[in-house]
């Protein structure tokens, strides 16, 4: 029978039966990552070197792959820093239009009572059940009869569309957590209803708007399939576009122009990324992301 | 009035499409946009159309085996795993994860296709011919596989967030409790953990699967259905029979009714979920924040 004293030795056994497990975590957590590291490591080695050697041994340090930012790849293709342009704008529509309709309706929605309230908030987290994907072919139809179908401003409106309800429920939030008395006091210094929300209520929600904004910004940088089903005009291309007529001419060829244009697409999400990432998780696990 | 702007919005493009998809589903609209109802039709052919059986077992295979390996079970180990060591490299590895989901579709796609390109320029590939071997289509050879894995490390991200929040909130007292009586780090997931977290694992689980079944932009762009449908699922039947670039057809009523039906299975589904998970509980319980 071993009674349970603590020897020196076998508090040093329990010691390293820790540190192997710590050991073991870390080797885990290094190995599963391995995909993601080399994946986007490749972005970067890729995009200027030449042939990779065995897919994956850089050979000589190069700009060549950098030739799209002056002359296109294709003739059939638009210029990249009009396809950039338009990214920016497409994201930069989406943020403006979600921002400014959810932080609206939400400050509506949290402060005042009005016949249909409760509907309105169930309905949106009903539509949350049907996602924008089984609902692609309607939108062709309504953008078509509108009159939207290869305009940018079409993407803009329907990305914006199916994000303002998870903008609504997230700024809802944030409105909640402002006390009645701050607004109340206003309202008694004889402040209307709209300067109240725009110069005491506003400003105290910004962290909470700052959050959609991001949110808004990179789901419209990133956007993909209402562009490519959307929108065929050249003129209209985004980033996204033109990275799906490289993968689909050149597919499994020309893997420098891919990892150089795709890199020039990422830039700004990473630059984004790693400012914002603790901001990201909290308002993912908050407000569960729309779609997936 | 501040509400307007954004019920326009979502009534035009939420409410609306929901509508005129249900409706559609009735019709054999074409690429005329014509209204021409022919009663239950589609729903008559999708129960001749000899793909279906095909489409139908892919988009169980992918939907839960994405789940069960990746949105859930992977997810739990990251959370756990980057919970229990030093809470900076546990963020920077939480970070690392995250961003799949937060990268252009074609660019993520890119990055896989480069990896399991079927040439020796591919990383696998590369990897084989410098050891001596042939190259595979990696694609073609595993679709199930592929699709599992390329959706699977988008998909455990939020499961490792919520799993991670939900984690954080359990209070340390039990933990230490637990180490004080000579817990080992796998009896502490056990039996303090899991069972503690048990809410937000059947929320993901629910949540996810609706997730999944709804999801094709990522399949779209890497195996793009193939080959010769083997990795093409219902959502992505639904959409290249309305924009198939080859087939050109536009068949957007039949589309729209895969669309409903395929709703309708996700329906079941959360009902199922509801009933068999028992949600009412939680709702009554006090349960861990998730914040």
């Amino acid at each position: 029978m071993a009674t349970h004293r603590f020897t020196p030795g076998s508090l040093e056994r329990e010691r390293r039966k820790q540190k192997l497990l710590r050991f073991s975590m870390y080797v885990f957590l290094i190995l599963a990552s391995l995909p993601i590291v080399v994946g986007y490591l490749w972005l970067f080695v890729g995009a200027f070197t030449g042939n990779l050697v065995y897919g994956f041994v850089p050979q000589e340090l190069t700009v060549a792959n950098w030739s799209f930012l002056w002359e296109s790849p294709s003739p059939a293709w638009p210029n990249i820093w009009r396809t950039f342009a338009n990214t920016f704008f497409l994201a930069a529509g989406v943020t403006v239009i979600m921002v400014v309709v959810s932080t609206s309706a939400a400050y509506v929605v949290s402060r005042m009572y009005f016949p249909g309230r409760s509907m309105i908030l169930a309905s949106t987290l009903i539509l949350h059940a049907f996602p924008a994907i089984t609902l692609l072919i309607a939108l062709y139809y309504i953008l078509r009869t509108l009159g939207l179908l290869d305009s940018l401003w079409g993407v803009i409106l329907v990305r914006a569309g199916l994000m303002v309800p998870f903008g609504i429920w997230v700024m809802k939030g944030f409105f909640d957590d402002i006390p009645w008395d701050i607004e109340m006091s206003a309202l008694i210094d004889g402040a209307t209803r709209f300067q109240t929300f725009w110069k005491v209520m506003l400003p105290l929600v910004k962290p909470g708007i700052a959050a959609i904004a991001v949110f808004a910004f990179m789901a419209g940088w990133a956007e993909y399939i209402f562009l490519v089903t959307f929108v065929r005009d050249p003129n209209s291309w985004t980033l996204s576009s033109y990275i799906n007529a490289i993968i689909g001419n050149y597919r499994f060829t020309n893997y420098g122009l891919l990892a150089a244009v795709s890199l020039f697409y990422m830039f700004p999400v990473l630059l984004f990324f790693l400012l914002t990432q603790k901001l990201l998780m909290k308002v993912t696990v908050g407000g569960i992301k729309g779609g997936r | 009035m501040f509400l307007l702007p954004g019920l326009i919005l979502i009534l035009l493009f939420f409410l609306a499409p929901v509508i005129i998809t249900a409706v559609m589903g009735f019709t054999n609209m074409d690429y005329r946009f014509q209204w021409n109802f022919i009663g239950l039709g589609n729903f008559f052919r999708m129960a001749d159309d000899f793909l279906i059986p095909k489409i139908l077992i892919n988009t169980l295979v992918y939907t839960f085996g994405t789940l069960a390996i990746f949105n859930v079970t992977f997810g739990l180990i990251l959370a756990l795993l980057t919970t229990s060591i030093s809470e900076r490299v546990g963020l920077f590895f939480r970070a690392l994860w995250l961003l799949p989901r937060f990268t252009p579709p074609v660019v993520y796609a890119a990055i896989w296709l480069w990896i399991l390109s079927p040439t020796r320029n591919g990383l696998l590939n590369g990897l084989r011919v410098a050891m001596g071997l042939r190259p595979i289509a990696w694609i073609s050879q595993f679709p199930w596989g592929v699709i599992i894995i390329t959706n699977g490390i988008i998909g455990a991200s939020m499961g490792m967030l919520i799993f991670t929040s939900a984690i954080k909130a359990i209070p340390r007292d039990y933990l230490w409790a637990a180490r004080v009586d000579g817990a080992s780090w796998f009896q502490e997931v056990r039996h303090i953990v899991l069972p503690l977290i048990r809410w937000p694992l059947m929320f993901i689980t629910a949540y996810q699967t609706l997730s999944l079944l709804t999801s094709y932009e990522y399949i779209l762009l890497i195996t793009q259905g193939g080959p010769f449908h083997a990795s093409e699922v219902w959502s992505l039947y639904a959409y290249n029979k309305a924009f198939s670039a080859y087939a050109g057809t536009y068949e957007f009523g039949y589309a729209a009714a895969l669309a409903t039906v395929l709703v309708l299975i996700g329906t079941v589904a959360s009902i199922a979920y509801w009933k068999i998970f028992r949600f009412r509980e939680m709702m009554a319980q006090p349960r861990i924040e998730v914040s």
